[in-house]
């Protein structure tokens, strides 16, 4: 869509390239023959849908896109075009109402990306034009231009730095508006350029526009009088992207290399997912249902119709003779007309107000999560977001939580906790009383009492120090506290006076573990990096190559030069990632330590070094210029290029960080597992860390059998790795799944009340066998073996996962029997893929960007939340829209069946039972504001309760009230209320002398009386339904009775003068004057509603019961399944449709 | 949708926006449902003694006087194709009939309730308006012009099957003399129909008729619409009470509708006990689609005219309440206290 939009505005032919070459100023540069400026679209960002002239024809062509509201245009012209019973006016209006409603409110919303645009557009920017300074309009900014930008103000396009008013050519840079990171990033002029802009002569070389905001590659040549051309690569570090704020830094001046709607921000702008819920699902299964009912009707009706005319002077009696148009046309085309005046007549049935009823619903249901405040974080200040409504009721059918845990489960809050130096173990206890930091603990080496060489730990210091992308925060500005993202980190320190950015917390924690012990950070200037030693000296080192992190490597490295003139490469990484790279006999001396610290579920790093002679350095050194400078395949040959240098290192030490536990993340484990959701942590930490993190979070428990399928087990013994995991999944099956008790039909989620509770463990590596065994045929069964064994199980622990793994198993998971809702909760740019992949992806507004937060359909502060976000939310919203759905379809029935019915006694001659005025008005006006009242307001069961018992969330899975099951149910209920009301009222009618003067009444008064008791019904039984009467409902409950009776009287009160007939002229009046019409609509009313509240009475005893049970004493499964088989089997019926009362 | 971010700022905290409103929390426990069924069940059975009651002193004599059975006084009549064909039909009233007596016609199988024939009226013709008289609105076709294509006033198919029967009641006094009934055909249609939904042209040059000039008779009618009570204008035209009747169309295909009322005269006090003859003139053919015809004479109650449904169907619902009541005390006895124990 917005690629489409693109090709439109910035022309097709210049796709066709590789590669754009944009002249700085526009000025030609002197090696290029002829000086083409290629067109490149404008600076006009355009995230509107429509304009004032396209909006209507536009809107309504994708309003009439849902298949809903194009069968209703079908009727209306149906309507128009044939001669049926009732006027357009009654399907018209509805549809009217519901495409006008959600017209203004996309134009609403559209007007506001308009002014967004505008605002973005028309902002005022500075052009460097023949070297006077120019002021434009944003939008008027042409690819070359050369744009100025001061600080704190955002950048108008995507620009390669060419001077920065700071010295060292280098300025910062939030991008707080496009991920969400709001600590500084450095980026860098290009090297070399002049510092007369005027006279700068050079061509920019660079990729076309692609989406990624951390990829940019080019190249430019600067052209120099006398000289041969100059290139300089460029990368990300020198472009500034568009929405990106500058700081720290007073002006800059930038080339414009991609603008308005190929800037990387506006290639990033997309439409939300479009995840469909399930409610949705089941809503198209009813109407199908009953769109079946309604043709049905209509067939029957035209074949009863025919049947019953071919009796002698029925077809024409001699009081209703036919047209002669009528006489000539043919029987078949009358046929096909009557059976389309039928489904007119009928096609209410369809609730065409139930969309927008729905949508509404959602729209301002939403809010409540938004305004909700136990979602509100003080420490960020934030509260929850909803990035999409249509989700709110799958929050209440959640099955299987996919959760993150690095900064999802934990705070992502690190603390250096010990490091291993050479082998010796070196904890720290409490800075403020030991004079060094310095303090050696009990462990279980027995070295122990001994410290490494000073020497070694001098090193490892140092390498600490060094090895970082760290910066330290400027002097003089205000806070002098840790900034990650923004958030307040640590807690002060008097020692600490120095404030470090960094965009991984454990970056700061070493840096600040380093400091502890003595060794200082001061940061970096001008390409050397200064760090105080222990004897307050400061040590020079020159920074030649940092060798970034990358989730792959899962390492990063810097070379740097001492003042000796010594070159060294400082590599800290994963174990795994460290361990093959260095010597061997040094790895075991370390590596106890490591899994220890890891068991614990400390994060841990291993550090090394090398000491790099002259010419390997010189190697490396252009190795790594050319990878960098390379336009294609920068990314692989960079990889190859780091690859190569960190080999051959010596491992130095480890360092154990702690990542905290989220505040109540355990409770919230438990409580999301005592609803019967089953929880997979899936983490691309190691095994030992993870397993204590699901200890800690009482995922695992004492009592858990852990079932492994790693490298590991899967290594042990002689068999080969295909053979043993054949093996170990047969075993594992037959474990738990066999072994385990056949699961009864009724209590299908009480799986946790089994005997024996399993969890299992499974890596990265041994998921890639499961999922592309060697062996094509053996896929199936891999899958189904794993399948199975993951879910009799009550934790599943995916650890070693690469982000694309994680969604795999999500869908893997999603798309097996049953198709369970699944969720995916994590805080990072590696859950993104999880999190679009799951039904409902929600953010954690964390500490690792915005990514996730972006890309969610909710976003809350803290794991916390998310138990009442499920529990509470979820819930309540799904037994809204639950009831809401099958209430909008049952009135419909009771609605309509009686003008079916109807049919029987007018000769089948579309008689419509019901006036024009209440077949329009019943679904806009009497009947739907306290279903959307209920629908926003409704609770059950009280949120507290809702809290306090996780199991209630039971009840409601598996999109229990919306099976067939209810459904049925609410449609019996619905067809018994319409036969009650018409046949009460026939046998009323049988005498129509109703009046104590003797005098009849009529056809309108007798529909009028079944509408009178039909929107009572329908209504007093919503009030039946109700268990939480706010004011609201009250207001809306009774103001629609009181609206229904007022509008009758208005209605019929006054001759309409554009009317053609007055059919319902004092009907309602006269049929109130009448004590047998008072008399006949009580008791239908009562009779309708008597079935209704003897369930609710009978089901009464268990919703007592459940009310009852004490807060604390919560959640478990066995009291829950004990109770439901205890019930008197009088009580049971009906009881699995339970909607109203619990 | 999106609801963009509350941003920084604490969300409200409000009862609303927390969803803490004040609510009640209403629970039908057994303790208010159980009387509750049994007050409802008592007052139900009470009201449908009393529906029950009246609706049996209400007196009834009703008589098909269609002509189908041989024996039938009207018989001849079904025969005969001549017009003005009247009959008598006799009957006994062995006690008094109360009054006010109602008489009213009624005819089966017939479908005043077809959706065309229900459309097919021009109400402005019927509020007056001599514009519509020149030219009938389309739903009237084909009772909109006469084979001579003059319009049709009033136009329509229900105007046009007006019910054209007519009736006469004599009591038989000393079993030879006729004494006339005094027949009442005031005040038998909607009030709001005949004041204010209906009105009558106004007369042109001093003459009524005149206001219809240039139009027909319904093709069915015997005389023109300003015809129908040349003795009471007031009950003319439009305004013709039996016109007014018939034009409110019965919900089924069996109905009936008042033709007269007996308040009048000796007769005020009902109809004393003894026989009475009724000459049918008998206009109008139902035999063509079956239909039947039968006049009915009743009085009335605060109810309405007697219908035995509703208090029947009061006494069910009542005793099914009390019934109700009772099995639930026995429910809530074996089962709720029991529950109650194990909690």
């Amino acid at each position: 869509m917005l690629r489409r939009r693109l090709n439109r505005l910035c022309g097709g032919d210049e796709k066709r390239v590789d590669s754009r070459t944009i002249y700085v100023g526009h000025r030609p540069c002197p090696d290029t023959e002829a000086f083409i400026p290629s067109k490149f679209c404008d600076n006009r960002i355009v995230s509107s849908k429509y304009t004032v002239w396209n909006f209507l024809p536009k809107n309504l062509f994708e309003q009439f896109r849902r298949i809903a509201n194009f069968y209703f245009l079908i009727i209306f012209l149906v309507q128009v075009i044939v001669d049926t019973p009732t006027s357009p006016v009654t399907s018209g209006l509805p549809l009217f109402f519901v495409i006008t409603v959600t017209a203004i409110k996309q134009g609403y919303e559209d007007w506001l990306r308009h002014k967004a645009d505008n605002e973005v557009n028309k902002y005022p920017v500075t052009v460097l034009e023949d070297g006077r300074s120019v002021k434009k309009e944003s939008e008027k900014i042409k690819v070359g231009d050369v744009v100025e930008v001061v600080e704190d103000e955002t950048f108008p396009c995507d620009l390669i730095l060419l001077q920065s008013s700071r010295e060292d050519g280098t300025c910062f840079v939030t991008t707080a508006s496009l991920d969400g990171e709001s600590n500084h990033k450095t980026h860098y002029t290009v090297p070399d350029t002049e510092k007369d802009l005027q006279a700068l002569t050079a061509a920019i070389e660079c990729e076309q526009p692609q989406p990624d905001l951390y990829k940019f590659v080019g190249r430019m040549h600067i052209y120099k009088p006398e000289q041969e051309p100059a290139v300089r690569s460029l990368g990300p570090e020198n472009l500034l992207l568009k929405g990106a704020t500058l700081k720290n830094t007073k002006k800059i001046y930038g080339v414009a290399v991609y603008s308005g709607m190929e800037t990387k921000m506006a290639l990033n702008y997309q439409g939300k997912s479009q995840k469909r819920s399930a409610v949705e699902k089941s809503i198209n299964g009813f109407l199908l249902v009953y769109l079946c009912i309604l043709i049905s009707k209509a067939i029957v009706c035209t074949t009863l119709k025919y049947v019953w005319q071919s009796k002698e002077g029925q077809d024409e009696p001699w009081y209703n003779q036919k047209t002669q148009k009528e006489k000539d046309t043919n029987m078949y085309l009358k046929m096909f007309t009557d059976f389309l005046s039928f489904m007119v007549l009928f096609n209410f049935i369809i609730p065409v107000s139930m969309y927008v009823t729905v949508e509404m619903q959602k729209f301002l249901g939403s809010f409540f999560i938004t305004w909700d405040k136990d979602f509100f974080d003080p420490e960020i200040q934030e509260g929850a977001l909803v990035n999409t409504s249509d989700l709110n009721e799958e929050l209440g059918q959640v099955e299987y939580v996919f959760t993150d845990k690095t900064g999802t489960l934990t705070q992502n809050n690190m603390e250096f906790i010990e490091c291993c130096i050479d082998g010796f173990q070196y904890k720290h206890r409490d800075t403020r009383s030991e004079l060094d930091g310095f303090t050696v603990t009990d462990g279980p080496v027995n070295k122990l009492q001994q410290k490494a060489g000073r020497e070694k730990e001098e090193l490892f210091l140092r390498a600490l120090c060094l090895c970082h992308t760290v910066q330290v925060k400027e002097a003089g500005s205000e806070v002098l506290t840790d900034q990650v993202d923004g958030i307040d980190g640590m807690i002060h320190q008097p020692e600490e006076e120095r404030g470090f950015i960094a965009s991984s917390p454990d970056e700061i924690a070493l840096v600040k573990g380093a400091m502890r012990y003595g060794f200082t950070y001061l940061g970096l200037e001008s390409k050397s990096m200064k760090i105080r030693n222990r004897q307050n000296d400061i040590e020079e080192y020159k920074l030649l190559h940092v060798l970034n992190f990358d989730p792959v490597r899962r390492r990063m490295s810097v070379i740097v030069q001492t003042s000796l003139g010594e070159t060294l490469l400082f590599c800290k990484g994963a174990d795994s990632s460290i361990f093959p790279r260095v010597r061997p006999e040094e790895v075991d001396r370390i590596r106890m330590h490591v899994e220890r610290n890891a068991t614990e579920g400390y994060r841990t790093l291993c550090v090394a070094y090398k000491q790099l002679s002259a010419e390997e350095y010189a190697v490396a050194d252009t190795g790594l210029r050319e990878a960098r400078l390379a336009l294609q395949d920068r990314e692989e040959k960079l990889m190859a290029m780091y690859n190569q240098v960190e080999t051959g290192m010596s491992l130095i030490g480890a360092t154990a960080v702690e990542d905290r536990l989220q505040e109540e993340a355990a409770e919230t484990m438990e409580a999301l597992q005592g609803a019967g959701m089953k929880v997979w942590v899936l983490t691309g930490d190691k095994m030992e860390t993870a397993k204590s993190t699901c200890y800690a979070c009482r995922l695992f428990q004492r009592g858990t059998e852990l079932l492994e399928l790693t490298v590991r087990t899967l290594e042990d013994g002689s068999s080969k790795r295909e053979e043993k995991l054949l093996e170990l999944l047969g075993d594992y099956h037959k474990k738990a799944v066999q072994d385990a008790p056949p699961v009864k039909a009724g209590v299908t989620r009480s799986w946790s009340t089994a005997n024996q509770d399993y969890g299992f463990i499974i890596d990265g590596a041994t998921l890639t066998l499961v999922m592309n065994p060697p062996r094509d045929a053996d896929a199936s069964l891999y899958r189904s073996l794993f399948l199975q064994i993951c879910q009799n199980c009550t934790a599943v622990l995916c650890c070693r996962m690469a982000p694309l793994q994680k969604a795999q198993i999500v869908k893997m998971v999603k798309n097996s029997k049953g198709s369970p809702i699944t969720l995916s909760i994590g805080d990072g740019a590696n859950d993104v893929s999880m999190i679009l992949e799951a039904h409902v992806g929600i953010g954690i507004k964390g500490k690792e960007g915005r990514q996730a937060v972006r890309n969610s359909d909710y976003a809350i502060p803290k794991l916390k939340h998310l138990k009442k976000l499920l529990l509470a939310h979820g819930h309540l919203y799904y037994v809204r829209i639950a009831h809401l759905v099958q209430y909008f379809f049952y009135k419909n029935l009771c609605f309509i069946l009686p003008q079916f019915l109807y049919q029987f006694f007018c000769g089948y001659s579309q008689q419509p039972l019901y006036d024009a005025a209440y077949l329009t008005m019943y679904n806009i006006c009497f009947t739907s504001m306290p279903i959307l009242a209920y629908s926003l307001l409704e609770q059950h069961i009280s949120i507290e309760i809702l809290l306090d018992n996780a199991a209630l969330y039971r009840e409601i899975a598996n999109n229990a009230t919306l099976r067939w099951r209810p459904f049925l149910y609410w449609t019996v209920l619905g067809i018994f209320q319409g036969l009650l009301f018409f046949f009460g009222v026939r046998c009323l009618f049988s005498n129509p002398a109703l009046q104590d003067n003797g005098q009849v009444f009529g056809n309108w008064s007798y529909g009028t009386i079944v509408f009178t008791v039909l929107v009572f019904t329908v209504t007093l039984k919503l009030a039946l339904d109700t268990r939480h009467w706010t004011w609201i409902n009250h207001f809306v409950i009774w103001g629609s009775l009181a609206f229904y009776v007022f509008f009758s009287f208005f209605w019929g009160g006054i001759i309409w003068p554009f009317l053609k007939q007055q059919r319902l002229y004092f009907v309602f009046a006269n049929m109130l004057s009448s004590v047998s019409a008072w008399l006949v609509i009580i008791i239908l009313i009562l009779l309708s509603l008597l079935p209704e509240i003897l369930l609710v009475v009978l089901r009464k005893p268990r919703g007592l019961h459940s009310r009852q049970k004490k807060p604390g004493q919560s959640n478990v499964g066995d009291n829950q399944s004990s109770q439901s088989s205890a019930r008197p089997l009088l009580m049971r019926t009906f009881s699995d449709e339970s909607n109203s009362v619990i | 949708m999106k609801n963009e971010g509350e941003g920084s700022e604490r969300p409200d905290n409000t009862a609303f926006t927390q969803q803490r409103l004040p609510a009640w929390q209403p629970i039908l426990s057994a303790g208010i449902v159980i009387p509750g069924f049994l007050i409802i069940g008592l007052a139900f059975i009470g009201i449908g003694i009393g529906l029950f009651l009246t609706s049996q002193t209400i007196q009834v004599w009703e008589m098909d006087y269609t002509g189908v059975e041989k024996d039938s006084p009207c018989v001849r009549c079904t025969i005969q194709s001549s017009q003005n064909c009247t009959c008598d039909v006799t009957f006994s009233l062995s006690e008094l009939f109360t009054g006010p007596v109602f008489f009213y016609y009624g005819l089966s199988n017939y479908y005043q309730n077809f959706r065309k024939y229900g459309v097919s009226k021009d109400y402005y013709q019927l509020t007056g308006d001599t514009q519509y008289f020149k030219s009938p609105q389309d739903v009237c076709s084909p009772y909109k012009y006469d084979s001579q294509n003059n319009p049709i006033v009033p136009c329509g198919a229900i105007a046009n099957s007006m019910f054209n029967d007519t009736f006469e009641l004599y009591q038989i006094i000393n079993g030879t003399t006729k004494k006339q009934v005094p027949l009442d055909g005031k005040g038998i249609s909607w009030w709001t129909d005949y004041n204010i939904k209906y009105r009558n042209p106004s007369s042109v040059n001093g003459s009524f008729a005149n206001a219809f000039e240039g139009t027909v008779k319904p093709i069915n009618w015997p005389k023109a619409v300003y015809e129908l009570d040349p003795v009471d204008q007031n009950n003319n035209g439009f305004l013709n009470q039996d016109f007014l009747v018939w034009m409110r169309r019965s919900a089924l295909p069996q109905f009936r509708k008042l033709y007269r009322r007996i308040t009048e005269g000796d007769y005020a006090a009902g109809l004393p006990a003894g026989n009475y003859s009724l000459t049918v003139h008998y206009n109008y053919p139902v035999l063509s689609f079956d239909g039947r015809k039968k006049v009915v004479f009743s009085n009335v109650s605060w109810m309405g005219g007697k219908n035995d449904f509703l208090g029947i169907a009061y006494l069910v619902v009542g005793s099914l309440c009390v019934v109700m009541s009772v099995v639930m005390l026995i429910v809530y006895a074996k089962f709720k206290f029991s529950d109650d124990d194990d909690a």
